[in-house]
């Protein structure tokens, strides 16, 4: 509530700045996109997209601190009151979304920026920055937005930044240029199934702001109107967080990206997407009816462990290292989506943890991958061989990361494994915890081919004897380091997101609506 | 029932459309009609939300000319709703139909004009410049991949991925 205060108080100058911290953190990145498009160069683009950022970062640190002790942070945009106007609320649910996106980005410009220099051209560069801007401060707008229209408003700036970036990917592969398309076709349906659904909530309850709609809801959880509204809105969203069937144009659309496209998407735009599903399942809908439970029980939590299952086996076929990576991020999706459809609380406290674990892993996995492309023009898994020895920082990185995807103790990744498998044991669930190892046990699999890829064949390039060393730039390596650290850090100290995400599943399912 | 039919009439055309527009994307294999078919799809939206905000009888959300004498009352009107909009700021949420609940209808003369929703016809302004968004991006990457592969039909396209995938291993 310290916020509040310093509204009241009616300062200018640094004051100011944080009572507007809800808008500034979404307006920052949108307009600092349009100023980074007329920079003109690369380097100068690339240095006011890291200034942006980090001020969006910076803000949505002291918004995390506020929830932090307890607080919930309200925005009315331009002063409008809440149902009339567009509200923006940060709570323990989205405060560390938030966070995530801005940080992700953050570190995706410090690591990118050798590999945009080597990938995009030159002129195009400047552009490239800016649309990426454009793309964060769509993210972070879903994830603070208490207005369901905003909300799509959000999600189709993000989306068609998305498929301009993924296309940016053409000048090193063409196959960019169809993965991008798809991408398109298929996130225009999602968008579109989304606004459909929202328009017949708005049809039913006359409001558009989110906790508004779910007070009205209440006891109509029955009505025809308010299933096809739940069931547009769940397969829009689905068709976004790559939910199993609906998942084909991620793998291409995150292997023939640019690098730093490829890590930042796998670390922040399907783990929006999921935070945007379970805002809806939970704060919005949560009417409690019969139908809405046989949606869980019949349809997410089966497409969930079949996602676990299938894709891991698809990504244990996959020569191209970025679409094992992808279709890795597809199983995990399932991991979180089977937490989600127990629908306890312990079950969405543990697929919140895993979104938050599994978005440190995959940026530190994609940032590795393309550190390796940047130096040995790595993209398939035949290509790593020696790594271990010519990259020896950065294949060390890419191991932990990869034993955290496993689960294995001592990474993040067997903390949220573990509440997950927890939960399941609780729910009563105990398929549920077979699909977990079976999937775990693939995942062995998977990341146990770039291991031995890495340290145990001799690399292939021996020029006179001696082993090539590659260069890697400082920066990128910091930045890669800062998250396998974390996913290190994170397992011996799990309090921070496991605070708020415990917070925010007894607000959820405890609270029972608003 | 035939009521029925004819009193929804502007949604049996949202749900032929809506189908029409997503068989075409899922059944033809030229990107260009693939485009064509998800603007037919966006359309059937944009058309369920306007049908959405339809009053019975309501005129379009336009204010009514005003004779001299009444464009003072006018303007109190709009002074004592703006008012009313800032008193309710206080309740975090309140119901929509609260607010506006103090102005004295009896002495105000455009209380007894029934007008149409504008809010829908808002939204679906900006989902129409999102849908444009849309197109000139899917069009632009049209472009490119006929640069590329010298082809908008997927059949051809997906052929020669699989060749390069093949030749490149």
């Amino acid at each position: 509530m310290i916020l509040e205060s310093v509204v009241s108080s009616g300062d200018t100058g640094f004051a100011a700045i944080l009572s507007n911290a809800a808008a500034l953190v979404v307006v920052i990145p949108l307009i600092g996109g349009a100023v980074a498009a007329i920079l003109g160069r690369g380097r100068l683009a690339w240095a006011w997209a890291v200034l942006c950022v980090l001020a969006s970062f910076i803000l949505s640190i002291v918004m995390l601190s506020v929830v932090l002790d307890g607080g919930t942070i309200a925005y009315e945009m331009g002063n409008w009151a809440a149902p009339l106007g567009i509200a923006y609320k940060v709570d323990s649910l989205n405060a560390l979304i938030i966070s995530l996106v801005s940080g992700m980005a953050l570190l995706a410009l410090l690591f990118g920026l050798p590999t945009v220099e080597q990938e995009i051209e030159s002129k195009k560069q400047a552009m490239f920055f800016g649309i990426f801007l454009v793309c964060v401060a769509g993210l972070i707008g879903i994830s603070i937005t208490n207005d369901a229209f905003n909300v799509f408003v959000f999600l189709e700036v993000s989306s068609i930044s998305t498929y301009v970036l993924v296309a940016m990917g053409a000048s090193k592969n063409r196959q960019a240029l169809t993965a991008s398309y798809n991408y398109l076709i298929l996130g225009t349906i999602g968008a579109t199934f989304f606004v459909i659904g929202v328009g017949l909530l708005y049809m039913v309850t006359g409001t558009l702001n989110m906790a508004d709609i779910s007070l009205r809801l209440v006891g109509m959880g029955d009505d025809r109107v308010v299933r096809a509204a739940f069931s547009f809105i769940v397969i829009g969203l689905g068709l976004k967080t790559a939910m199993f069937p609906l998942h084909t144009w991620l793998p291409n659309a995150y292997a023939f990206s640019p690098s730093i496209i490829g890590m930042f998407l796998a670390s922040t735009a399907t783990k929006v997407a999921l935070y945007l599903l379970i805002r809806f399942l939970f704060s919005v809908f949560h009417t409690g009816s019969s139908f809405e439970a046989a949606m869980f029980d019949f349809v997410l939590a089966p497409v969930a462990v079949t996602a676990m299952i299938v894709c891991s086996v698809q990504a244990s076929f996959q020569p191209d290292v970025r679409r094992l990576l992808a279709y890795s991020s597809i199983a995990q999706i399932g991991y979180m989506l089977l937490g989600v459809s127990m629908g306890t609380a312990a079950g969405l406290s543990a697929a919140l943890l895993h979104l938050f674990n599994h978005a440190l892993m995959k940026g530190a996995l994609f940032m590795a991958i393309g550190l390796a492309g940047l130096g040995l023009g790595v993209l398939r898994i035949s290509e790593m061989r020696g790594m271990g020895k010519t990259m020896p920082l950065t294949a060390a990185g890419l191991t932990v990361a990869g034993l955290s995807l496993m689960g294995v103790p001592l990474t993040a990744g067997f903390v949220s494994k573990y509440y997950l498998v927890i939960a399941a044991l609780e729910r009563g669930w105990w398929w549920a915890v077979v699909a977990i190892v079976v999937s775990s046990v693939l995942a062995i699999f998977y990341v146990g081919r770039m291991i031995e890829a890495m340290y145990l064949h001799e690399p292939a390039k021996h020029a006179d004897g001696s082993i090539m060393k590659v260069k890697t730039p400082i920066m990128s390596l910091v930045a890669l380091y800062v998250l396998v650290l974390a996913n290190i850090w994170f397992f011996f100290d799990p309090s921070l997101p496991l605070g708020l995400a415990d917070t925010a599943a007894q607000n959820l399912i405890g609270g029972g609506g608003s | 029932m035939l009521e029925f039919i004819v009193g929804h009439f502007n949604y049996w055309v949202v749900i032929v459309l809506m189908m029409t527009g997503l068989y075409v994307v899922i059944s033809t294999g030229n990107l260009v009609k693939k485009l064509v078919g998800i603007g037919i799809f966006q359309t059937s939206v944009f058309q369920l939300y306007i049908s959405l905000g339809k009053v019975v009888g309501g005129s379009p959300p336009i204010l009514e000319y005003l004779p001299k004498e009444y464009a003072k009352e006018a303007s109190n009107y709009v002074e004592t709703a703006t008012k009313t909009a800032v008193a309710t700021e206080e309740n975090a949420i309140q119901p929509i139909s609260d607010i506006g609940g103090t102005i004295d209808v009896a002495s105000d003369p455009l209380m007894g004009v029934i007008y149409s929703n504008p809010l829908p016809h808002v939204l679906i302004l900006t989902a129409i410049v999102v849908g444009v968004a849309t197109l000139a991006v899917g069009l632009a990457l049209v472009v490119r991949i006929r640069e590329e592969y010298g082809s908008i039909e997927e059949i051809q396209i997906n052929e020669a991925e699989y060749k390069q995938e093949a030749g490149g291993s």
